[in-house]
């Protein structure tokens, strides 16, 4: 697939109220359900390639990316909603998404089942998220778009990608030093 | 004795610098010889190197090139024209100045030399036409010239001159001058280059009590009596240096009263208590009733209801030196020419540095891939080539990283100012030993390091060093020592901070944190751990709080800093010995030799400085009753850890053994179980996304050849992790 875009992305400080204005969202799949994200922290799309496992970190961590000389580490989005990890297929592929912190921004990977296509959702199309039912988190939801027929969850970047929460790297399975137990 | 080396050092490098642009303008002048900016340019590195040398009393040196100057300054006024021959012996001139300056090392200037000097002036004279000196024309002119102006004032001012045939030189120095690096000393030694100091009176009337005093700054001042015949504006420009905040006067031979009266009411409105009268006295500058009737001169002056408008003044004096024009003139060539030496060193913004270093990192990498490429396909031609373009891509990456290293030692020099204040202010006497400043350290970790340390030096002497009677009580010398070290270990930069006072009482420090609720009251604490203790917030075993230290947030701050810096802290301390902080800082952007292993499908990097040996590990399943893990090395137990189960890498080894990388940090040594062993690998460090800041155990992460990525591990961490673990199974 290779990249599909490549921008240089406005940091990626979108809010609710944002999200509503509407907007182009890229769209894709996961696990059989389409969700949207906003266009403007996207940086660029590549194909699914060599992942190294970084040890020691929670499950959701896939692991970290050579992007063309940067190291940039990936996240497994459903395993981040709590689902189970889809295998890697030949459409999986990695959205590289900007994300400011602290006045800096870094880029972090997600790894999708595949990729959709880009659409305009108008702001009259956007509706607030539900207050359950969207089997994620509901902070993760930035609102909910109307695609045809359908409501699309809209991701909301900057929590489901939020660099605190992923920092904490508290209860990790796999950390407990060898040396106690056998 | 330390600054005074720095600084011949830099004045060796600007003076080489100044010696190329030196050559290229002469190189440059035998095609253009009329131009002027290039005779300037030469002119003024000559200039400026006899004026540094100068104030390091280099007086060979100074000697030499004031001749050559002398030469120069002819040719720039147009009495001597450029041609072939006289560039031709300005280069050897030139030359002869760099060996001069290379030479300076030594007590005493290398004879051979000074015959050279000698005979290279003497061929420069033939070919300048007239001696090299103070050129008969200009000297025979300036002395002219001097009385006859000196004539026609007396002339139009009524005043009369006093009896006195040398210069008189009046100095009162700015306080900032030791400061800003100069010795007053300096200047009085580079004038007696041009000519002879005959009386020189000290005023030391401005040195406050010994309390009140500051030994950083100058209360000097100086009356001079001088006898030379260089003219006004070379004398001038002795004090060029120190011209423009100190009080610097320079009356000719003979000079009207008027103006020493002008000078004694100048220095008296400064400083009243200034005895400008009785100085000019004392180094001869005026007799008794010549300073009397200066004086009364001066009260004439003042009670006059119409003083003399200043354009008059300046009128009457540009009359009686013309020179004091150029002298001003001359300040703006100083001017300029430090802006010419600014340019010899390039100042580059740190973030191209960056882009620079990270290119050269790429670089790195895509010739590993192309290294490996060309192994596989066998072609010896292309191996060589390769190995040709490796060898020069590593130079190139060890050259770049080096732009961005500086030594510690300019840091750690700041903190004797630290030290002596802090010390002053407690009252405690305390000498600061320096070591280890040699030691490299990246430009942005040493930016960030200052805060800490300040912080650190304050709480060893504060807290560490007791009070005199303390120490003398507990028999120890009653100089508090404190020490800033630094070294390199196992792949990581330690700054330690030690002082040998009263070390911390650990029960104390329990107590209180059992009293701040930092701790549960029933639980047990090792040592180590309790003085960990100290690192946390709102911690303070100091009874009184004063404004440097013991409000328990010092600590907290330098943990959180050096966290920042993915470092770490360590705290030794013994009751009545002292106490000594180490600050373990990883090599944040910088390439470092690794080991490369393999752990389950990926490759790891283990720093090749932490890494002692590698033994095969035959009977990695045999783990001892209760799951105890060490082996016999060499009648050495050794704990390991195995990386595969650390790492929670499932299923079994596909490797037929594993292998155990023996391993140092500090003075513990560990083994790590891994299943290959790849061989030696230089590594350019990628810093870990910020996403990672908690982990601890992996320092960083590098790109192999083959374009994958491979975690740097960070042994010392991953000892201590398990220390932990383990002080936790009490």
């Amino acid at each position: 697939m290779g990249q599909i875009m490549e921008k240089p992305a406005e940091a990626g400080e979108l809010t609710e109220a944002q999200a509503q204005q509407g907007g182009q969202y890229l769209t894709f799949y996961l696990q059989g359900e389409m969700f949207g994200l906003n266009i403007l922290p996207i940086k660029e799309i590549i194909e699914y390639g060599k992942v190294t496992s970084v040890p020691m970190v929670p499950e959701y961590v896939r692991g970290v990316i050579n992007l063309r000389g940067n190291v940039v580490p990936v996240i497994d989005l459903p395993v981040r909603f709590g689902w189970a990890s889809s295998p890697p297929n030949k459409r999986t592929c990695i959205v590289i998404v900007e994300v400011e912190s602290d006045q800096e921004r870094l880029d972090i990977g997600i790894v999708i089942d595949s990729v959709s296509e880009v659409l305009d959702i108008e702001a009259a199309n956007i509706g607030a998220a539900p207050s359950f039912g969207a089997k994620i988190r509901t902070d993760f939801i930035a609102g909910m778009g109307r695609v045809g027929e359908d409501f699309i969850v809209l991701l909301n970047v900057n929590k489901v990608l939020s660099v605190d929460e992923l920092s904490q790297l508290g209860d990790v399975p796999g950390a407990d030093l060898g040396g106690e137990d056998a | 004795m330390d600054l005074m080396e720095q600084a011949q050092e830099t004045f060796v490098t600007e003076s080489l610098d100044l010696l190329i642009a030196m050559e290229e303008g002469l190189n440059q002048l035998e095609s253009e010889p009329d131009n002027e900016e290039l005779i300037n340019s030469v002119f003024r590195a000559a200039h400026t190197i006899k004026g540094s040398a100068g104030l390091f009393g280099l007086d060979d040196i100074v000697a030499f090139t004031h001749k050559v100057e002398n030469v120069l300054d002819r040719v720039r006024d147009g009495d001597i024209a450029i041609t072939p021959p006289l560039i031709a012996i300005l280069l050897e001139c030139r030359d002869h100045t760099e060996a001069l300056i290379e030479d300076m090392g030594g007590e005493a200037t290398d004879p051979a030399l000074l015959e050279q000097s000698g005979q290279l002036l003497e061929r420069l004279q033939g070919v300048a036409g007239g001696p090299g000196g103070a050129s008969p024309a200009a000297g025979a002119e300036a002395a002219a010239s001097s009385p006859s102006t000196w004539e026609a004032s007396v002339d139009r001012q009524e005043s009369p001159p006093v009896e006195n045939d040398n210069w008189h030189i009046s100095l009162k120095f700015h306080p900032d001058v030791f400061r800003n690096g100069m010795d007053p000393l300096s200047f009085l030694r580079y004038l007696a280059t041009l000519g002879e100091i005959v009386r020189v009176a000290t005023s030391l009337d401005a040195m406050p009590e010994a309390e009140a005093m500051d030994p950083e700054s100058c209360y000097l001042g100086m009356e001079v009596a001088f006898k030379s015949d260089a003219d006004k504006q070379t004398i001038m420009e002795v004090f060029d240096f120190i011209a423009e905040d100190s009080e610097v006067a320079v009356l000719p031979p003979y000079s009207k009263l008027s103006e020493y009266a002008e000078l004694i009411e100048k220095l008296k409105a400064q400083d009243d208590s200034y005895r400008i009268g009785d100085l000019l006295l004392q180094c001869g500058a005026l007799t008794q009733p010549e300073l009397d009737k200066a004086l009364s001169y001066q009260q004439a002056h003042r009670s006059d209801p119409e003083p003399q408008p200043l354009g008059e003044v300046l009128v009457e004096q540009r009359a009686v030196h013309p020179e004091t024009v150029k002298a001003a003139l001359g300040k703006q060539k100083q001017i300029k020419e430090v802006k010419l030496k600014e340019s010899k060193s390039i100042r580059v913004d740190a973030g191209r540095l960056d882009q620079l270093i990270n290119l050269v990192g790429e670089l790195v990498i895509a010739g590993a891939g192309t290294n490996l490429k060309a192994q596989q396909l066998g072609d010896a031609d292309l191996q060589e080539s390769v190995s040709l373009i490796s060898r020069l891509v590593e130079e190139i990456r060890d050259r770049s990283l080096r732009l961005r290293m500086v030594q510690v030692g300019d840091t750690f020099n700041r903190f004797n100012r630290v030290v002596r204040d802090v010390s002053r202010e407690l009252g405690k006497s305390i000498r600061l030993v320096i070591e280890g400043s040699e030691t490299e350290l990246d430009k942005s970790v040493v930016e960030k390091i200052g805060d800490p340390l300040t912080h650190l030096v304050r709480n060893a002497i504060d807290h560490g060093i007791e009070s005199a009677e303390a120490r003398r009580a507990a028999g120890k010398p009653e100089q508090g020592m404190v020490k800033l070290d630094a070294y390199h270990d196992s792949g990581s930069i330690v700054i330690e901070v030690s002082d040998d006072g009263g070390g911390i009482d650990a029960d104390k420090v329990l107590a209180k944190a059992r009293a701040n609720g930092l701790v549960p009251a029933d639980a047990q604490l090792s040592r180590p751990e309790i003085l960990r203790l100290i690192l946390k917030a709102g911690l303070s075993t100091k009874e009184a709080v004063s404004n440097l230290s013991g409000r328990g947030v010092g600590m907290d701050v330098v943990t959180k800093n050096v966290e920042a810096l993915r470092g770490d802290i360590e705290v030794e301390s013994e009751l009545g010995r002292g106490t000594s902080i180490k600050v373990r800082l990883p090599l944040t952007l910088s390439i470092i030799d690794g080991f490369l292993v393999g752990v389950g499908s990926a490759g790891y990097v283990i720093p090749l400085d932490s890494v002692v040996e590698c033994i095969e590990h035959q009977d990695v399943d045999k783990v001892r009753a209760h799951g105890g893990r060490y082996i016999n090395l060499r009648d050495e137990v050794l704990p390991y850890l195995n990386l595969r189960e650390l790492f929670g890498e499932r299923g079994a080894s596909t490797v037929g053994r594993e292998n155990i990388v023996v391993v140092r940090s500090g003075n513990q040594k560990a083994g790590l179980v891994v299943d290959e062993l790849m061989g030696e690998y230089q590594t350019v460090i990628k810093p870990l996304s910020r996403i990672f800041s908690r982990l601890s155990g992996i320092s960083g992460s590098t790109i192999l050849g083959s374009g994958e990525v491979a975690m740097i591990l960070d042994v010392s961490a991953l000892i201590k992790e398990a220390e932990q673990k383990t002080l936790q199974l009490g």
